[in-house]
C-alpha cells in the first residue's frame, strides 16, 4: 500500500481523524494506538475490523491491515479472520450502536471465547446518524429520538459478556489514565477481551444531557454500572485455538461406494411404490432398503420421504420410483402400490388411496381399516411370520413383502441390500409372510 | 450394467465443496440446507479446515467473508428465510470482492412457507437480493451429477471473478435418493487463488473489467477492504470519478465475460419448432416430456439453463434459431419467463407454473406443447 507508517512510535498513517472536536474517539484510537506500538505486532499481523458509525471509520487512520464492515456484524468478520489465521491481532472497533443492533453476535463471541479485542466506543447515542438513543442510553436521557426521556434500560455489556464467558471484560472511560495499560493487555489475552470505553460524543449527547468529564464516573455509579475489570475465573481455551484443535480427529469420510448390481427384477417399466405409516415405525429406512434393493436388480431408483417436523409423531411416509431407465423425474403422484401399514399412514394418504385405480394394489396387514379403493387389496396377517412382528419390524416386513410379491424385487435381493442392518430379520420375516400366503 | 450409486444432491454438493478445496463453512440449520452444514461439520474438520455453526445466518456469511479475506475457500449454506437475512452482508462480498459460495436451497415461500415442500421461488430473488443492484452469478444444478460438477464451478467463478456466486438448488434435488451411473457429469477444477504479495493499493482498479488478484489478511503487506464506496487503498470517498469507475468495474468485470459463465445443458431436435426451456428440479420433467413427445412423432428440443445469472444470452439465442414457441417451466408464479420473453422476439412463450408444492410433470409439459 502506498500508505506509509510516518513513525516507528506509531501505528497511525499520516490522515488526520475526522471527529468533531472533543469527540471520545480520538482519544480512544490514540491509546489504541499507544497500546499497539507496545505490543509490536507487525502491521500486517494486525486487522483492525470496524462497525459503522462514526465508530466505523476508525480502521482508515492506521497503517496496519483494515476491514470496515456492516452495522453489528463486525464481529462476525472478525470471527471468520481468526479462524482461518489464529496468528493474527484481530481488534474489532464498534460503537455502542453496533452492541444493540449485533448483541447476538456480542453474546456468541464471549460464548465461545474467540480470541479478538473488542472495543467499544460507547457513546450512548447513534452519533452518527444524528444523536439517536442506543442500547446504551441511560434511562430518562434526551436524545433525538428520545424527546421526553428514554424508557429504555442501558445494556450492561461488561457483565453480559462476562457472564456469559468473556475471558476479559472491563468497563472504563477515555479519561482514564489507564486506558492504554488495559488495551494493551486486553490485546494480550488468550481469549475474548471487551473494552466497554464511555465517552462523549460532542455533537449529541453532551448538547441534551448533563455529562462531563468530571462527571461521566459519577453517572457510572448512579447507573449502577460501576467501572473495572471482570476476568474469567476459570481459563477457557480460545475458539479458534479449540476449532483447529479438532482438524483431522476424525478420519474423512469414504468416497460414496457403488451398489453392486448382481440380481434381476421382474419389472420392465416405471412402477410408483409408496408406504405410510407411523412415525418412528422405520417406514423411511425400510423403503431405503428396498430401493437399494432395486438397484441391486437392474434399476433406477428415486426416493422422497414425507413427514412433519416432528419427527416421531404422526405419519411417516415414503415414496420410491423404481425404473430400469435413469429417473430424471422423481415425482410420483399416482403410486402403482401402497403399503399401508397404519391409521397414521392411511389418513396421510387417503386421497391417494381413494384415487388409485383397479390395476394398482395396496398391501395392508389384517384389520387395518381403509377408506373405498378400486385398488385390489391383499392383506398380509403379521401372525404367519416366524418371528413376531413388533412395530418397528411392520414397515420393514410388509414393505419387502410387497417388493418381493409385486416382482420388483427377489428375496435374494432384499437379503443382500438388508444384510448387515439391524432390521434385516424383519425384512426376512417379510420375504416368509408372501411365503406363507403362497401355501394358503 | 453400469455402475449405480444411491446418493443425493446434498452429498453432491458437499463432496463437490470439499474437492473444490473448500477449507471454511459457516451456517446455520435451515431445512433442506441442513444436510449440508452437518456434513461439512463433520468432513471439515477431517480434512484439516474449520466449520462453524453461526449464531444466526447473518453470522455465518460473515464469518465466511472474513475467513475469505484471510484466504480460506469459504461456503454458506440456507434456504429462502436465510438468504433473506444475507442480503446485505452478500452486499458487502460484492463491494470488497469477496470470492465466496452461497448455497440456496429453495423451499415453497414467501417467509416460513413450506420448509419440506419443493420450489423455485428464489430465481429473480438470487439476482436482486441485495441492495444496489449488482451482477450477481447464479448456477443452478438440475441433476446430482449437475450438483457436483457446478459446486466446483461455483468455487472457480467465485476465483475467477472474485465475487460471490449463488448454487441455486432445491428441496427436490437436494433430498431425493435418486440413482446415478456417475457422480459427476463433467470435470472440472478450481483455479487457484493469485496472491497479490505486493505493495501496490490493494483495490486498485486497471482496465475496467480486471480482476486484479487478492491480498489476504496475514500476508507481507497490509491490506484494506470495505463496504463503503471507496478508493485503491480502501478509503472512504465520494469522488464522483473514483465512485463510478468502482461501480462500473463491480458491473463490466462479470457482464463483460458473460461467455466465461454461460452455461446450458442442451438437448435438441433440429426440426423442432417449440423450446421447451427450464432449471432446476423442473429440468427433468422437461427432458422427460421430450422424449415422449418424440416418441410419440413430434419433435422438441429443451435448453436447461445452467448459469441462470447472467442471463447465458448467446446459448438461448442460438437455440431459439428455428423456433417459434418457447415453454418456460419453472415452481413459481413466472419469473424466468420475463427474462425470455426479453428475447424471445415475436415468438410464442408460454409459462408452465405450479406452486401447490408438487412438482411439474412431464405430463403437464406435454399438454403445454399441444
Ligand atoms: C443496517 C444498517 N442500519 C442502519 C444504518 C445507519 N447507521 C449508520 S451509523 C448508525 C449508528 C451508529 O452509532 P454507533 O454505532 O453508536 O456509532 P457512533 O456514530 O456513535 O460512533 C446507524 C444506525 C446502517 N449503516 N446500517
Ligand atoms: S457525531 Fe459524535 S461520535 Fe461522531 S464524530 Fe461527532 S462527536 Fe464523535
Ligand atoms: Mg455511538
Amino acid at each position: 500500500m502506498t500508505t506509509t507508517v510516518i513513525d516507528l512510535d506509531t501505528l497511525r498513517n499520516e490522515r488526520q481523524f475526522p471527529f468533531c472536536p472533543g469527540c471520545g474517539h480520538s482519544t480512544i484510537l490514540d491509546a489504541l494506538d499507544a497500546a499497539l506500538v507496545r505490543r509490536g505486532t507487525a502491521p500486517e499481523k494486525t486487522v483492525i475490523v470496524t462497525d459503522i458509525g462514526c465508530a466505523g471509520l476508525s480502521d482508515q487512520y492506521f497503517a496496519t491491515s483494515g476491514l470496515h464492515g456492516l452495522h453489528g456484524r463486525s464481529i462476525t468478520y472478525a470471527t471468520g479472520i481468526k479462524l482461518a489465521r489464529p496468528d493474527l491481532d484481530v481488534i474489532v472497533i464498534m460503537g455502542d450502536g453496533g452492541t444493540g443492533i449485533g448483541g447476538a453476535h456480542l453474546l456468541a463471541a464471549a460464548r465461545r471465547n474467540i480470541g479478538i479485542t473488542l472495543i467499544v466506543m460507547n457513546n450512548f447515542n447513534f452519533g452518527m446518524t444524528g444523536g439517536q438513543h442506543s442500547s446504551t442510553t441511560p434511562e430518562g436521557a434526551t436524545t433525538s429520538t428520545t424527546p421526553l426521556g428514554n424508557l429504555e434500560r442501558p445494556l450492561d455489556i461488561r457483565s453480559t459478556v462476562a457472564v456469559n464467558g468473556s475471558a476479559y471484560s472491563w468497563r472504563g472511560t477515555s479519561f482514564d489514565d489507564d486506558l492504554v495499560d488495559r488495551i494493551e493487555e486486553a490485546m494480550g489475552v488468550d481469549g475474548f477481551a471487551l473494552l466497554d470505553v464511555w465517552e462523549l460524543c460532542t455533537a449529541y449527547y453532551v448538547r441534551t444531557n448533563t455529562i462531563s468529564r468530571k462527571t461521566i464516573h459519577d453517572i457510572m455509579g448512579g447507573l449502577g454500572l460501576d467501572p473495572g475489570l471482570v476476568v474469567a475465573s476459570e481459563p477457557r481455551t480460545e475458539f479458534a485455538a479449540a476449532l483447529h484443535a479438532m482438524a483431522g480427529q476424525l478420519p474423512p469420510a469414504p468416497p460414496p461406494k457403488p451398489t453392486p448390481t448382481s440380481h434381476r427384477s421382474l419389472i420392465d417399466g416405471r412402477f410408483v411404490l409408496e408406504a405410510a405409516g407411523s412415525a418412528g415405525g422405520k417406514v423411511r429406512s425400510a423403503v431405503r432398503i428396498v430401493a437399494a434393493a432395486g438397484v441391486r436388480s437392474g434399476l433406477f431408483t428415486a426416493q422422497h420421504d414425507d413427514y412433519p417436523t416432528t419427527v416421531k409423531k404422526g405419519h411417516s411416509a415414503s415414496t420410491v420410483v423404481f425404473d430400469p431407465d435413469p429417473i430424471r423425474y422423481a415425482g410420483a403422484d399416482h403410486p402403482d402400490a401402497v403399503v399401508a401399514l397404519t391409521t397414521d399412514g392411511v389418513n396421510r394418504i387417503r386421497s391417494t388411496i381413494t384415487a388409485m385405480a383397479a390395476e394398482s394394489t395396496i398391501v395392508a396387514p389384517v384389520g387395518l381399516d381403509l377408506p373405498e379403493t378400486a385398488a385390489r387389496v391383499i392383506r398380509l396377517d403379521p401372525k404367519n411370520s416366524p418371528t413376531r412382528l413388533g412395530p418397528a419390524s411392520m414397515a420393514p416386513a410388509l414393505i419387502s413383502a410387497a417388493a418381493v410379491m409385486l416382482g420388483i424385487v427377489s428375496p435374494e435381493a432384499i437379503r443382500d441390500a438388508a444384510a448387515g442392518f439391524r432390521s434385516a430379520d424383519a425384512f426376512e420375516a417379510g420375504v416368509a409372510l408372501v411365503d406363507a400366503i403362497g401355501s394358503d | 450394467m453400469s455402475t449405480r450409486y444411491l446418493t443425493d444432491g446434498i452429498a453432491a454438493i458437499s463432496r463437490g465443496a470439499l474437492e473444490a478445496g473448500c477449507d471454511f463453512f459457516a451456517g446455520y440449520p435451515i431445512t433442506p440446507a441442513s444436510g449440508i452444514l452437518m456434513t461439512m461439520m463433520r468432513e471439515i474438520p477431517a480434512h484439516g479446515g474449520v466449520a462453524v455453526q453461526g449464531e444466526d445466518e447473518i453470522a455465518s456469511i460473515g464469518m465466511c467473508i472474513g475467513a475469505a479475506m484471510a484466504g480460506s475457500r469459504a461456503m454458506t449454506a440456507t434456504s429462502g428465510p436465510g438468504m433473506s437475512l444475507y442480503s446485505e452482508q452478500i452486499g458487502l462480498a460484492v463491494m470488497a470482492e469477496v470470492p465466496l459460495v452461497i448455497v440456496d436451497v429453495q423451499r415453497l415461500g414467501p417467509a416460513t412457507g413450506g420448509a419440506t415442500t419443493v420450489g423455485q421461488g428464489d430465481v429473480q430473488f438470487s439476482r436482486w437480493g441485495s441492495s444496489g443492484g449488482y451482477p450477481m452469478i447464479v448456477l443452478a444444478p438440475w441433476s446430482i451429477p449437475s450438483s457436483h460438477r457446478l459446486t466446483i464451478e461455483a468455487f472457480d467463478l467465485a476465483e475467477r471473478f472474485r465475487t460471490p456466486v449463488i448454487l441455486l438448488t432445491d428441496k427436490e434435488l437436494a433430498l431425493t435418493i435418486n440413482t446415478v451411473t456417475e457422480l459427476t457429469d463433467k470435470p472440472a477444477t478450481v483455479r487457484s487463488r493469485p496472491l497479490d504479495d505486493t505493495d501496490q493499493p490493494p483495490c486498485r482498479i486497471g482496465a475496467l473489467d480486471e480482476v486484479v488478484p487478492m491480498r489476504p489478511y496475514g500476508a507481507s503487506h497490509t491490506v484494506r477492504l470495505t463496504g463503503s464506496t471507496h478508493d485503491e487503498n480502501a478509503y472512504i470517498t465520494k469522488d464522483p470519478v473514483v465512485v463510478e469507475t468502482l461501480n462500473t468495474h463491480l458491473r463490466v468485470k462479470i457482464e463483460q465475460h458473460r461467455e466465461e459463465i454461460e452455461r446450458v445443458h442442451a438437448d435438441f431436435d433440429p426440426n423442432s419448432k417449440v423450446l421447451v426451456l427450464s432449471y432446476g428440479t423442473t429440468a427433468g420433467a422437461c427432458l422427460e416430456a421430450a422424449d415422449l413427445s418424440r416418441q410419440a412423432g413430434t419433435p422438441v428440443s429443451v435448453l436447461v439453463i445452467e448459469s441462470l445469472w447472467p442471463v447465458p444470452e448467446t446459448a438461448i439465442a442460438e437455440a431459439l434459431q428455428g423456433i417459434d414457441t418457447i415453454v418456460v417451466a419453472e415452481l413459481n408464479h413466472g419469473q424466468y419467463i420475463r427474462e425470455i420473453q426479453l428475447i424471445a422476439g415475436d415468438r410464442e412463450v408460454r409459462g408452465v407454473n405450479r406452486v401447490d408444492g408438487h412438482q411439474i410433470t412431464p405430463g403437464q409439459i406435454m399438454e403445454a406443447l399441444a
